[in-house]
């Protein structure tokens, strides 16, 4: 189909307040009268709060009020609390103290004593889980999101009875399973059995994750860092103990949030809080980069098993993954499952169990990260399958060829469909791009102590949701409005899905205005934006509230000029009569024609079956133009997968352990590319957070202190410009995905993946097959292997190494 | 409390100490060179502003982490001159204050961002007579006549936008945006130096800002870009 918006380069309208320093993040705001708090962290991993006095910082000039743990609401357990007398990592807020300077209130902080009693803490999963280990909490050591807080052991002789350095598996708290597993294992004509540790690390966004609020009129007025923006709205409520409509929620701008800021945070609240006891005076909260890191989330690190089976021909029978995921010390997030289901996806195995534990330990607070649970099942199962075909003797590519997903793939536990899966093309658009054959006949070549060493690997996340809700308002000036509930989180999705709506009604790009970023602006309820959903979820929504509104500008012509509905169209500006052209209205006519015939027609009245949220953003602009608001109700059958596959050619120096990308190729199966520069730059962005993954980065603690040794930016090495490739090819596969009207896919997740994946398949193919099966692959393993020295960290411990 | 908005002249103490001010001016103007020639290193710094106290008189901010040792003020600020983006701005600055907190806590100039405000990120990069310069690791006093440009005082030929900004906007570069204006920084001050760089000095010219979205490339591309146009 031909669009005029979409698959077209444009420049998103927040654009220019990033280049020009503009922009405002949360930490930029400033009101009159405003004062500061800042919070007292623990010091400790784990312990109880007996006592706190006060009574020096009260002297501090300027000293305003202490916020504890039982002026703020609470929830149950595992929930993160906003304040906390049972801190459950270093850094954990314990409480805060507002002063009419930051510097008072830093030093009011420091005059506080408290009585803390230590008690017993964990860093590694496998420790709680043991007989008679440590736990996390006091009241049990295994939950998740809908998974309750429980006290799981596994017995000593589940520990014995895995071999040397191979994971245990005890009792699960979850498991699933489809396909006749054991005859087809005994089918298999190779089945690996391999013992894998992901590490887990901070999110680092740029951006720590200041706060300011003030009260007024008993309305809270928040202006926070997150991914999202209506979709904050419920969860920060709670967090108030307010209803939705006391607050107006701001998230104009987020620097950075890769899943930490993608769903409402506890944190956030605290000088919200702050400002209620102090009347409602506005108060600013400063996070600083220790501060970010400590309560700034984290991916989980997984310790897994997969026992996996294939035929001679590379395709894959049966496999069985077990994952030990390491949840932090509260409701974490479900990286676990999501391990099962993309393997599920990606290698469409004939039969697999899954098994998994979300284990408890007093290390930083876990929440997405970029591809959750489905990127450290690249990192961790790409290797393996590579292993695979050098032991079948089968081509890389092949082997993944074979067991790739296409339309008629399934999905997950219950093998349901997807609505469309292109990871074969994507194979082979990149294995062309790349030059596999001709690449690969380098493998193993040395220049001095250099390796090389070619790899690929895939990825997936799903990419799109359905059911929410569009907004769009032409006014009587005749502009477009489109009203977008999406946050900023620097994906360019808030304006990308508003050209769904401009498209629908044929509207110059320049006459659409996009409001967003500011509840009272009236903002539609939609999906956060994480889980690579929103291109696909708001085209859908935009497309849909799109079309509401030609259907009402046809009626309203056909009431002005004659006829019957269907026999005008629409196009920029204008409603005319598809027989004679010449008989038409304007926007700004009938937006006018609309405010006077009201009802449906003004927004006065609305579908019943819309959010909450969407009625209220629906009244607040009723009147005010045609509206066109409308719940996407478009068929979705299935699982809309994103899925991405890369190449690597890397350069291994045996004596440094330092590994180069000489060559990057990565292509994406999103659908049609909605906005071509920002996928480009999605995919690269994605990309280099791989390297990361693979090469640096990691969370590691003491594990008799529980304190991290390495929380700077500096120390926990995110990459630079100078450790990725100066060039990287990136193309997508662009066959579209019928279920959505654009035909878009999300794909901000996998893109990570499939880099991490393919760099450590081509690590192991420069050192002639050597499996580390432990991320990151840092240069002492290297130069170690290289030597064939024994490695210096313990097999299956995470966090510590 | 609204001091902090733009404290300019009108803020002025009735017992503003001109002389002092003029010492100050006196002040080497390349703050980098500077650190050099007396050999302060960051860790002398760091000490020496713990140690110092921390005095902030005209804004209620407190520079560095969290309970870092900050207390009361133990020395009296000092009214000094500052150009910043070709205007002279007096401000009252403490000894160990930087110049991230005076540009964006004092001077209402919030377009320099603060990512780790310990020399690590490179978010907070402004101009100091040209040289890109971490604001949060540069004592405020120790800039002297120094120039400071920060992303707000960039201007084109035409007095719109930078040919940097620009090619930041047409190669779509920021992702989150919160890096970007010292990357632009940095860029700035590489093609002030190098009017024609290949895309390797492109990459060292930004080695010092870090970017988590990743958006390294779209940024090379753009100061690519911007050297080609301009």
């Amino acid at each position: 189909m031909a669009y005029k918006l979409i698959g077209k380069d444009y420049t998103p309208p927040d654009v220019l307040a990033k280049v020009t320093g503009k922009a405002n993040y949360a930490e930029d705001m400033r009101a009159d009268g405003m004062v500061f708090c800042r919070i007292l962290g623990s010091p400790m991993p784990h312990a109880r709060v007996k006592n706190i006095d006060i009574s020096e910082a009260k002297k501090v000039k300027g000293f305003l009020a202490v916020l504890t743990a039982d002026k703020v609401p609470s929830f149950p357990p595992p929930n993160n609390p906003i304040l906390n007398n049972e801190p459950r990592f270093v850094g954990e807020p314990i409480l805060a103290v507002a002063a009419e300077t930051e510097l008072a209130a830093a030093e009011a902080v420091n005059k506080i004593k408290l009585d803390l009693e230590p008690l017993p803490f964990v860093t590694d999963p496998l420790e709680s889980l043991f007989p008679r280990g440590p736990e996390a909490r006091t009241n049990g050591n295994v939950a998740n999101v809908r998974l309750k807080l429980q006290k799981i052991k596994w017995s000593a002789k589940d520990f014995a009875s895995a071999g040397e350095g191979q994971l245990p598996m005890g009792k699960p708290a979850e498991k699933w399973q489809f396909g006749d597993l054991e005859g087809n294992f005994k089918k298999s004509d190779l089945v690996l059995d391999e013992t894998f540790v992901t590490a887990g690390y901070s999110h680092h966004s740029m951006e720590p994750r200041s706060s300011m609020a003030y009260w007024q009129n008993g309305k809270c007025y928040l202006f926070g860092s997150a991914q999202s923006q209506q979709f904050m709205i419920f969860g920060l409520s709670r967090y108030l103990g307010i209803k939705p409509p006391q607050l107006v929620y701001n998230g104009a701008f987020c620097g950075g949030g890769f899943g930490s800021k993608g769903a409402p945070y506890a944190e956030m609240v605290i000088p919200a809080h702050m400002s209620k006891l102090l009347g409602g005076k506005p108060v600013l909260m400063r996070v600083s980069r220790a501060e970010e890191f400590a309560f700034g989330k984290g991916r989980p690190g997984f310790q897994g098993r997969l026992k996996v089976g294939f035929r001679k021909d590379g395709r894959i029978l049966a496999a069985d993954l077990y994952i030990v995921h390491d949840n932090g010390p509260n409701t974490g997030f479900w990286d676990f499952r999501n391990a099962g289901s993309s393997f599920s996806i990606v290698f469409q195995p004939e039969a697999m169990r899954w098994q998994g534990i979300s284990v408890l330990t007093n290390t930083p607070v876990r929440g997405p990260q970029r591809g959750p649970g489905e990127n450290q099942t690249a990192a961790a199962v790409e290797p393996i399958i590579a292993k695979a075909a050098r032991e079948l003797g089968l081509d890389q590519v092949a082997i993944r060829r074979i067991n790739a997903p296409d339309n008629n793939a399934k999905y997950g536990a219950k093998q349901g469909p997807v609505t469309s899966a292109y990871l074969k093309d994507a194979l082979d658009k990149g294995a062309k791009l790349f030059n596999w054959d001709e690449k690969k006949k380098e493998s193993g070549k040395k220049n001095g102590s250099k390796v090389i060493g070619v790899g690929v690997g895939s990825a997936y996340h799903s990419a799109g949701a359905a059911g929410f809700d569009g907004l769009v308002r032409i006014t009587p000036d005749g502009k477009l409005h489109v009203h977008s509930g999406a946050g900023n989180l620097g994906t360019y999705s808030y304006a990308d899905t508003a050209r769904a709506a401009a498209e629908v009604l044929g509207a110059k790009w320049e006459n659409v205005i996009i409001e967003r970023g500011d509840s009272r602006k009236g903002l539609p309820f939609v999906l956060g934006q994480f889980g690579s959903n929103s291109l696909y979820t708001q085209t859908r929504t935009n497309w849909a509230a799109g079309l509401d509104a030609k259907a009402k500008l046809q009626e309203i012509a056909a009431k002005e000029l004659g006829g019957a509905a269907g026999d005008y169209d629409v196009t920029d500006s204008k409603v005319f009569n598809k027989s004679n052209p010449s008989k038409s209205i304007s926007w700004a006519q009938a937006a006018k024609k609309a405010i006077e015939m009201g009802g449906k027609y003004s927004g006065k009245e609305m579908p019943k079956d819309i959010n909450p949220i969407t009625k209220w953003a629906t009244a607040s602009i009723a009147g005010s133009g045609l509206v066109g608001v409308t719940k996407d109700k478009r068929p979705k059958k299935g699982v809309t997968p994103g899925l991405v596959t890369a190449f690597v050619k890397v350069e291994v120096d045996t004596e440094t352990g330092k590994v180069e990308v000489l060559d990057h190729v990565e292509i994406a199966d999103c659908g049609v590319a909605v906005h071509p520069a920002s996928l480009n730059t999605q995919i690269k962005g994605g990309a280099v957070m791989g390297y990361g993954m693979a090469l640096s980065e990691r969370y590691v603690f003491d594990p008799k202190l529980g304190m991290s040794l390495n929380g700077s930016l500096h120390e926990s090495r995110p990459q630079t410009i100078l450790d990725i490739p100066a060039e990287m090819t990136v193309d997508n596969v662009g066959k579209p995905d019928t279920s959505n009207p654009v035909g878009a896919k999300g794909v901000g997740e996998p893109v990570q993946g499939a880099a991490t994946a393919a760099i450590l398949v081509a690590i192991s193919d420069a050192l002639g097959g050597h499996m580390f099966n432990r991320t990151p692959v840092v240069p002492d393993m290297i130069i170690n292997a290289a030597a064939g020295r024994p490695q210096s960290y313990k097999p299956l411990a995470v966090n510590t190494q | 409390m609204t001091e902090y908005f733009a404290p300019d002249e009108r803020f002025l103490p009735e017992d503003f100490d001109f002389e002092a001010s003029a010492e100050m001016d006196e002040k080497p103007i390349n703050p980098i060179n500077e650190l050099a020639r007396t050999e302060t290193t960051r860790r002398t710094f760091i000490k020496g502003a713990i140690a110092s106290g921390t005095a902030v008189s005209a804004a209620g901010f407190v520079f560095r982490g969290a309970g870092s040792g900050a207390m009361a003020a133990t020395m009296k600020p000092k009214m000094v001159s500052l150009s910043i983006n070709g205007k002279t701005r007096r401000v009252d600055v403490s000894a160990e204050e930087t110049l991230a907190f005076t540009l964006r806590y004092k001077l209402g100039l919030t377009g320099t961002k603060l990512g780790c405000d310990r020399g690590e990120c490179g978010a907070c990069t402004v101009l100091v007579d040209g040289v890109p310069t971490y604001s949060c690791s540069t004592l405020t006093q120790s800039v002297g006549k120094g120039q400071v440009t920060t992303v707000e005082g960039l201007k084109g030929k035409d007095g719109g936008l930078h040919p940097v900004q620009k090619a930041m906007i047409d190669e779509l570069a920021p992702q989150c945006g919160f890096c970007t204006s010292g990357q632009i920084m940095s860029g700035v001050a590489l093609l002030e130096s190098n009017k024609n760089p290949t895309r390797d000095e492109v990459r060292q010219g930004l080695s010092g800002n870090l970017c988590r979205c990743g958006a390294y490339d779209h940024y090379t591309n753009a100061v690519l870009r911007a050297a080609k146009e301009a």
